[in-house]
């Protein structure tokens, strides 16, 4: 059974399909997304989410993330 | 080593440490507003820099496969300093570096907080509040401020690894307004000191040097020049040369001409 999720990505209202297994993850939304744990960090509700919990961290409906990357800057 | 130079080459015992950490060059660049991420690294590499500055910014979901900035500037070879560039409160700022070390893994951050447009100056409330708050959490924050010495010294005192006030606006090129007022905050400030804005071409960064500045910091005067490969081979030497001038310590001003050449056994 697949329960769906929405999230604020970046400031944009999105859906995700939960796996069929259990809850969405923040791992499995990175994977989701196709990015790199590696070269990002990210934020759920204003705290940071560390890497080594990623596996662990359930997203919920409401659930509002920033994903970022470093960028040139002065 | 016995503090030599040679009559060429680099001057390699000339060191500055900054939270425990130890550079040869003392040039830091921005890595933003170039062409493209080619030229980015191109130019710094040419700087000589071993730390650059980076801006921390959401990933665009839309675009996950693009090109990033560690392909060309690789954090294995430059200590990469993330700024909180854009920040106009204490809150994003402490939510941006807290992002970056999560993103980079480590401590060591540049702290500014700003005012609005057009002058961006540094807003020294905001910047004391997240000071306070990212030194409790175990950052080591070198920090952009306004060339205020009660200011300068408050954020020592609190535990600032370096201050860097500006010498004009930030992306101003309008070089040094304010040599004498570094010079005397300078003078009261013991963590390394830098000029952190307002460098427009590399007389500029000289005159940051000549005063005695551990360092300088700059982004759009390389970044903004016509050419910003050879800018940054410029601000190189003028770096190197400022630093140099300094230490031999430059000859006492007088108010009048005093010959290079003997007055004697002149013909008559």
């Amino acid at each position: 059974m697949h329960s769906s999720v929405t999230l604020t990505l970046n400031g944009e209202s999105r859906v995700f399909e939960g796996p069929a297994d259990g809850p969405l993850s923040v791992s499995r939304l990175l994977a989701v997304l196709g990015l790199e744990t590696k070269k990002v960090a990210v934020e759920r509700n204003e705290e940071i989410v560390p890497r080594s919990r990623y596996a662990e961290t359930w997203l919920a409906s409401g659930d509002s993330l920033e994903i970022v990357h470093f960028i040139g800057g002065g | 080593m016995d503090g030599t130079i040679a009559p060429e080459g680099p001057v390699t015992d000339d060191t500055w440490t900054v939270a425990g950490r130890t550079f040869q060059s003392r040039l830091i660049v921005g890595t933003g507003r170039y062409k493209d991420l080619e030229e980015t690294g191109r130019a710094i590499e040419a700087s000589g820099a071993e730390i650059v500055t980076v801006a921390v910014r959401r990933v665009n979901l839309s675009d996950t496969g693009a090109p990033m900035l560690q392909d060309y500037v690789d954090p294995k070879k430059y200590t990469y300093l993330p700024n909180t560039a854009g920040c106009f409160t204490a809150n994003e700022a402490v939510r941006t570096l807290r992002l970056a070390r999560e993103a980079g893994g480590w401590n060591l951050v540049k702290l500014e907080v700003l005012g609005p447009p057009p002058l961006l100056y540094p807003d020294m409330q905001g910047t004391f509040e997240a000071a306070a708050v990212l030194i409790k959490d175990g950052f080591e924050v070198m920090v952009y401020c306004a060339d205020d010495p009660l200011a300068a010294r408050r954020l020592q005192d609190m535990g600032c690894v370096a201050i860097m006030p500006l010498g004009a606006p930030i992306g101003s090129g309008l070089g040094l307004q304010n040599p004498a007022m570094l010079r005397m905050i300078m003078e009261n400030v013991t963590v390394p000191f830098l000029v952190d804005a307002g460098v427009g071409t590399a007389s500029d960064a000289a005159i940051a040097m000549e005063l005695g500045c551990d360092a300088v910091l700059l982004n759009s005067a390389i970044a903004h020049a016509k050419d910003p490969v050879l800018m940054a081979r410029a601000m190189k030497a003028a770096v190197e040369a400022g630093r140099l001038a300094f230490r031999a310590g430059r000859m006492p001003r007088r108010m009048g001409a005093d010959p290079s050449s003997p007055l004697t056994g002149l013909i008559r």
